[in-house]
This record gives C-alpha cells, structure tokens and sequence, in this order.
C-alpha cells in the first residue's frame, strides 16, 4: 500500500504550524510529542501506521473551525478522526497531515422525545447514543459491531451499518442534520431536527465521505421506540446453497426479520472451539431475529419455521428464554474473537446481491484453497453484506501480501456478481486501489467533483477512496 | 426531444447548448422552467431487473410508476415512500414515471416509518451536462463505496443530470392494514396524539390529522399482529378521546393531498419540527392544512400571492410553495454557505447551465 510522499514545504514549517495551532487551542489539546502521538498513528487497520505532524483534540465546534482557519492558511492536510475503530483505514495519518479527533466532544445537546431525536456531539460514542435515551423506551437503530467504542463522527464518515439495518437502514437512513466545519473554517449546518432537508440532498453526500468533505462537530439523529421484545431463532443446514435458498424464501414469504445472519462451517467450528455456544455440526447455520411483542413473535417465527421446514434443517432451535437467546448470539457475537485466537485476519465487507450467496460462497472456497489459505464466513445474509475472515499468519514473511491478494480477488468476485467492494466499513485505504474494479474513470470524475466543491484545495483526507493516481493531480494542485 | 436510449440521450446532451426541460411524465415539476426545449424520458422504458427473493428492482427512468407499482403488486411487493400523484393537485394530465419520482424526491405518508424515497434508493445511472453516463450506487442494499451520489440525484429536481435508470430496495406489501381515527382534537392535542403513537412500539406507518376531519394513525402488516398493536395503540391513545378504528381511505387522499384538489390558492409544503406545526400554522394563517408524518409535513392552502416566508419569519425547518407564482421564489432560499455548495455542485456536473435553468434557485 502505497501513501503519497510528505510535503517537504510542510515538513519544513512544521514549528510555525504547530505554533499556530497552540495559539487558538488550550493546552491540552494539541500534542505534538511522538510519545503521545503514537496512539493515533493508525486505527483498527493496524497493519499500516504512520506519526502525524500533530493531534488536535478540540472540545468545540468553535476549536475545529479555528484549527481548521490555520491548517486551511498554511496548506496543512487535515484527517478527520472519530473513535479510530475504522478497519479501512479511513484515519490513517501521514507525516505532513495534522490529526483532527473528535472524542473528546461526546456530550448530548438536546433530546426530544416527541419529536424522535437526539442531537449530540460527534465524538459520542454508538451505544451511549442509546444510553442516553433507553430509560424512555427509545433507541438509536445502527448498531455497528464496534458500537461500545466507535464515535458518531466516523458513523456518518463511513454511514456505518450494523447487524439490525435490514430492518432499520444505515447511518444515512437515521441521519437528520449536522453540524459541519469546512476546510476555510466555516460552520453549516445541513439538515436539522426536521425529516427532510431543503435544496439538493448534501447531507446523504457528507455522510459516507470518509471524512473527506467537512470535519461534523453535531449530528441530529433519528431515535426510535424500542420494541417490546426480540427473539432469535437458529437453523442449521446441509449446505451453504440450502441455507441461500432459505434466506431467499424467508424474504419472498413477506417476513421483514431484523437480522438475518450467516456463518459457514470454517466459522463455526471456530466459534465453537472458542465460545462453546453449542452450535450444531453442519455446512452453515442462519440466525433469525425477529421483534414484537410475544404473540406477534410466535406468529413470524410459525412463518419463519414452515418456511425453513421446506429446506430440511438439521437443526432448528428458538430461545425460548433470554439465556437461550443469549446463547444463540454467543457465537456470532464471539466469531472476531474466535478468529483472532486462529491467527492474524482480515476482515472483508463486499456485499453481494442475496440471489448469488451460494455462488460466491462456492467460489471463495476455490480462491482460498488456490492461494493455500483459510477464510471464515460470517455475514448479514438479509442485505447480502459479506465478512469473508481470510486468516494468516503476519509474522510469516509474505503472508499478509497473500492474504491481501485473496482479499482483492473475493471483492473483485463480489463486483463481478453485480455487488460492491464495501458494504459498510468505507473504502479508506485498504480498498482505494481496488475501486477501479467497481467504477470507471468517469464514474470517479463525478464523485471527485464533489470533493472538489467541498475542499477545492484537496486538503481534507486526500489520499483516501481513490486510487493515488486518479487524485494525483488534484493533490499536486 | 424524446431520445430511445442512454447513448442517444447522452450524444444529444453533449452536442446541446441551450436550456433543457426535463421532463418524465411532467406531473410534479414545482417551480417554473426558464425558456428551454422539452427532453423526455419516456423513451428509456422498461424495468431491467426485478429479484422478489432480495428485495430489489431495478428500472428505467421513463417507466410509468403505475407499470412499476403493479409489477410489484404481482409479487406482493411495494416501494416503501408510497410516491404521491400530485396531478389533482397541480391541475396536470400526464403519465407520472419513476424517473421523475426520483427527481423530485417524492415521499408519501409512510416517510414517517419507511424513510423517504431517497432512502430505499440504491442505485442510480444519470447523463451528466457534458453528456458523460454516469453510475453510482448498484442494485445491493448495504453499499458505501464512494461518495453517494445515488442521494445528491434523488430530489435534485432535474438540475444535475437526466436520470436514466433507478435502483430501489422494495418492501413486502402486507397482509393488512388497520386504520384508528380519533375525532375533535385541536391542531396541538393532535400531534401530541400523533407524538404519542409514533412514540409507541406499535410500528405506526402513518400519522395524520385532517382539521375538522379528524386525526388518523395506521398499522400494517400480519392480521394477528395489526389486531394486536391496533388494540394497544387504541390504549394508549384513550387519553386523548375515543379510539374509532375507520377505512384506510384518507392514506391515499392525504398522500395526494385532495383535500386541496379544486380548490383556489397558492399550496405550500412545510417540512418542520412537528410540535412547533401548530404554532406555525396558526402564524401562516392559512385558508386549510393538512398534517402528515406527525406533523413533520404541513400542507397549507393559502390566499394567493402571500408571502408565507415573510409571516412565519425564521423556524427549524422550510417552506416550499408546490403550487401558485409568488412572491418569492418555490423552492426554500438557502444559507449563503450552503447555497454556495449547490452551486457550485450544478456548476460541476452541469458546466453548461443546460437542465432545468432557474428549478431550485432564482425564482
């Protein structure tokens, strides 16, 4: 993976810079010693790191505006950092950017319940989203799996999605408005606490922009009421193919589930071996949830059970108690985990259209067994979204190259099979060199034309979602 | 102009160098088009691709929304935003398409639940002005590769490129839906009544007050599950009268607004907060309005010529005047900063100022 070369011209201001920056922030929100700083040198996609120039870590809109007035003067890159969980590398740092991290802005600023919203600070966290309207009977629907840790800010850079959007959408879907600072510093707000915003949809383009478009300091969300309870049910069958078909007809048949998961038998036995969850011996097993009150439950899930009946499960069990439904989630909820005691992975995000699961699974099988590694398929079957764990060994030399090799050609497949490269993680830099596969020059033409409408000096996130020398020239400008 | 395919479109599109209308079925426009030649759609018809087992369809812009709305009811499916047929209300014939649909964002009573069309929107394919096919997006629910433009195109009314093709995440159509109506409520006890049912677990699609009329929220889905939340949402709305359970009838006028079909005056479209709606029309003081989405959309009927923006002077939220000439312009004014990023969007993908000059801006 390739990063542009420093600019030597910042390099070589780096004190002035630096010296700018302290004069609009407090103390303790600029650091600047390699010691410190070493903590932001890459998020979750730790096999690439870099030192930024400095880390800012302003606790106002007001601070983001005045770091961003200095860096926008001086011609300082900035990369935009919420809680570094991303796994594409969407806050990597280089050496002449200045890292811009909203964490320590995590306060609420409004919650209205009759009207269903919360507006905070970015730098929240997922799940205190949640926390800070559950004692109502309300939640915050996307639930990306780094929920405990990750930030709203990166929630609407990458419009993360999570285990439930089948039912609820994604971050784009629960977004009301935003707060957002420009490069020159100016302070919009896009949107608000109303359903649609006025004029030309630029909210549902900032978010998903890797961070490449505004730093967003506030964001109004959509909440919703909780259900009155949730139930999963676990199947297991004697294929992969069989298990698609199933997905299919569960979906033909009417059912809107909130989650449809997916594991193959690698993942499963190393769940198993790891969490003990008690999961049946068989080819791949499904979990289904779904929501209501209990009558309402028992009527989807009689639904749900015929239907699975037509494809002779080997298994079929509903939690009948929340230990039993706790136990039916053990397995996916531990399958990182379980893979990280297997070895080094990477984790994939391809999505692909459901009608082609037992083909691209069938294949991926071929692409390992080529390459001479081992994947495990976990996955939300319901909107097709995939998270191929290709494990490898880093200390081997050449092994991580191999790995990211197969990684390429199971995204290249996912492209061929009429899907995409990223379903929800961002593109970031692990899949900048690959969007070529999914668009053409002009399709990223269009896409850069933004960019340049928003941050026309390409200093925001530059070297991010495109291939280096698609952005070349613009960078160079 | 009516080309037959996307080359054709787009080879006219760069050649062009005066204003384009563009037009699918020309039943929704708001706002006027300066002097330029007419392009249809009509002639990119047809739907592509349509998968019942995921959910997903996959269309040409110049389809009639009525050939895609019964294509989809064949197999007990739906688009989820329930588009609304503005034709009554504007005073137009014509074939609305789904094209068009898009272009103008159109949204009915379920936007409260299932999100608005931009949001079961997946994938787009557009001529841009310099006659370059442009696609973003594809045909999978759970995508966020690249900057999403497949949203900038959804209620970009015609002034960033001509759409040529769509793709939309569906619904299963359900097995039933209830209707609960609570009469003489005033404008704030309604969408404190609409607050509180939107607030429950009942999963309401719709919520609506007609003024004089009565107050309405609808459940859908599996018989035994409508008649369960139907009965639970009936409890928790006691506190505010009783509970009626009535046809669904006022789902479709209301998404077509006919209560204001041939009746005189200027329409407005207030997008807002829904607890300050009553406090907004009452401010408006409008000849009638219509509460959709809990009173996040407000429909006014107003006294031809007023200058609604003036009276309600500043609010969260925006006006838009969907039918009548003035003052001011139709679509809602925008900060400079944020006009100042459309503009230079349209700059960009329309450098030739060719599609729809003055829709969105100006008057």
């Amino acid at each position: 993976m390739e990063m542009p070369l420093p600019d030597p011209a910042i390099l070589a201001k780096r004190e002035r810079i630096v010296a700018r920056l302290a004069a609009v922030l407090p103390e303790d929100a600029l650091i600047t010693d390699p010691a410190e700083t070493r903590a932001y040198e890459c998020d979750a996609l730790t096999a690439y790191r870099c030192l930024p120039m400095a880390v800012v870590l302003p606790r106002t809109t007001e601070e983001v505006a005045a770091v961003m007035r200095e860096c926008h003067a001086e011609g300082v890159k900035v990369i935009p950092r919420g809680a570094g969980t991303s796994l594409a590398g969407g806050s990597l740092p280089t050496p002449d950017a200045v890292i811009l991290g909203v964490a320590r802005m995590n306060g609420v600023v409004e919650t209205d319940y009759a009207n269903r919203f919360i507006r905070v600070q970015a730098g929240r966290t997922n799940l205190s989203v949640t926390g800070a309207v559950e004692a109502e009977g309300f939640f915050y629907a996307p639930d990306p799996s780094s929920q405990l840790a990750c930030a709203i800010a990166g929630n609407i850079g990458m419009n993360s999605g999570g285990a439930h959007c089948l039912k609820y959408g994604v971050t784009t879907n629960n977004l009301l408005g935003v707060t957002m600072v420009t490069m020159t510093g100016e302070v919009v707000q896009i949107g608000g606490p109303y359903m649609d915003a006025p004029g030309l949809d630029l909210l549902g383009v900032i978010c998903g922009s890797e961070g490449q478009l505004g730093v967003v300091t506030e964001a109004w969300l959509r909440i919703l009421p909780k259900p009155e309870g949730a139930r999963p049910v676990l199947m297991g069958f004697t294929s992969n193919e069989v298990a698609g078909a199933c997905v299919s007809d569960i979906i033909k048949g009417g059912l809107l589930p909130v989650a449809i998961e997916f594991m193959d038998r690698p993942c499963i036995e190393a769940t198993e071996a790891f969490a003990k969850a008690g999961y049946p011996d068989c080819e791949a097993l499904l979990i289904v949830e779904v929501e209501g009150s209990p009558a309402e439950i028992d009527e989807q899930l009689a639904r749900i059970k015929a239907i699975a009946a037509r494809h002779n499960p080997v298994a079929y069990r509903e939690a009948e108690t929340e230990d039993q439904a706790k136990r039916i989630w053990l397995g996916r909820k531990s399958a990182f985990g379980a893979m990280g005691q297997m070895g080094d992975y990477i984790c994939l995000d391809g999505t692909i259209p459901v009608s082609e699961l037992a083909f691209v699974l069938r294949r991926i099988g071929e692409l390992t067994e080529s390459y001479g590694l081992r994947v495990a398929n976990v996955f939300h079957a319901g909107d097709g979204n995939m998270h191929p764990l290709i494990i490898f060994n880093a200390n081997q030399p050449g092994d991580l190259e191999k790995a990211e090799a197969l990684g390429a050609d199971i995204l290249k497949l996912c492209v061929e099979v009429g899907g995409c490269l990223t379903g929800e993680h961002g593109v970031g830099v692990e899949k900048r060199d690959l969007m070529p596969v999914q668009f053409s020059d002009t399709d990223m033409e269009a896409q850069l034309r933004v960019k340049d409408v928003f941050d026309p000096g390409w200093l925001l996130n530059p070297a991010k979602v495109f291939p280096l020398y698609v952005t070349a020239s613009r960078r160079a400008a | 102009m009516r080309p037959g395919s996307e080359a054709e479109l787009a080879e006219l599109v760069r050649v062009a160098n005066a204003p384009l209308a563009l037009r699918g079925g020309g039943t929704r426009g708001i706002g006027a088009v300066g002097p330029a030649e007419v392009l249809e759609t009509g002639g990119l018809a047809g739907i592509t691709l349509y998968e019942p087992g995921a959910l997903t369809l996959v269309v040409r812009a110049g389809t009639p929304l009525a050939e895609v709305e019964s294509a989809l009811a064949a197999e007990g499916q739906r688009l989820p935003f329930e588009p609304p047929d503005l034709r009554g209300l504007l005073g137009r014939g014509g074939e609305s398409t789904i094209g068009g649909v898009v272009a103008a964002n159109a949204s009915g009573p379920r936007r409260v639940q299932a999100g608005a069309c931009r949001d079961s929107l997946i994938g787009v394919r557009f001529v841009d002005g310099t006659g370059n096919v442009i696609r973003n997006g594809g045909r999978v629910m759970k995508n966020v590769t690249g900057i999403d433009l497949v949203k900038l195109m959804a209620g970009s009314h015609g002034t960033l490129g001509v759409i040529t093709e769509v793709a939309f995440k569906l619904l299963p159509a359900p097995e039933m839906q209830a209707t609960l109506a609570l009469a003489g409520l005033d404008d704030g006890q309604a969408v404190a009544a609409m607050a509180a049912a939107l607030g429950s677990p009942y999963d309401v699609t719709g919520a609506a007050h007609l003024p004089g009329r009565g107050t309405f929220l609808r459940l859908e889905g599996f018989e035994t599950s409508v008649r369960y939340r139907a009965r639970e949402l009936a409890r928790v709305l006691g506190r505010f009268g009783a509970v009626a359970e009535v046809d669904g009838a006022v789902w479709a006028e209301l998404r077509d607004v006919a209560p204001f079909h041939g009746m005189p005056g200027d329409v407005w479209r207030l997008s807002v907060v829904p607890s300050d709606a009553p406090g907004l029309v009452a401010r408006a003081g409008a000849e009638a309005a219509l509460y959709d989405w809990g009173g996040g959309l407000v429909w006014l009927r107003m006294a031809p010529g007023v200058d609604l923006r003036a009276r309600l002077g500043v609010f969260q939220g925006h006006a838009t005047r969907v039918r009548g000439a003035g003052p001011g312009p139709a679509f809602p004014p925008e900060p400079a900063a944020v006009a100042a990023l459309s503009a230079g969007l349209r700059a960009k993908f329309d450098p030739k100022g060719l599609f729809n000059p003055g829709v969105m801006v100006g008057a």
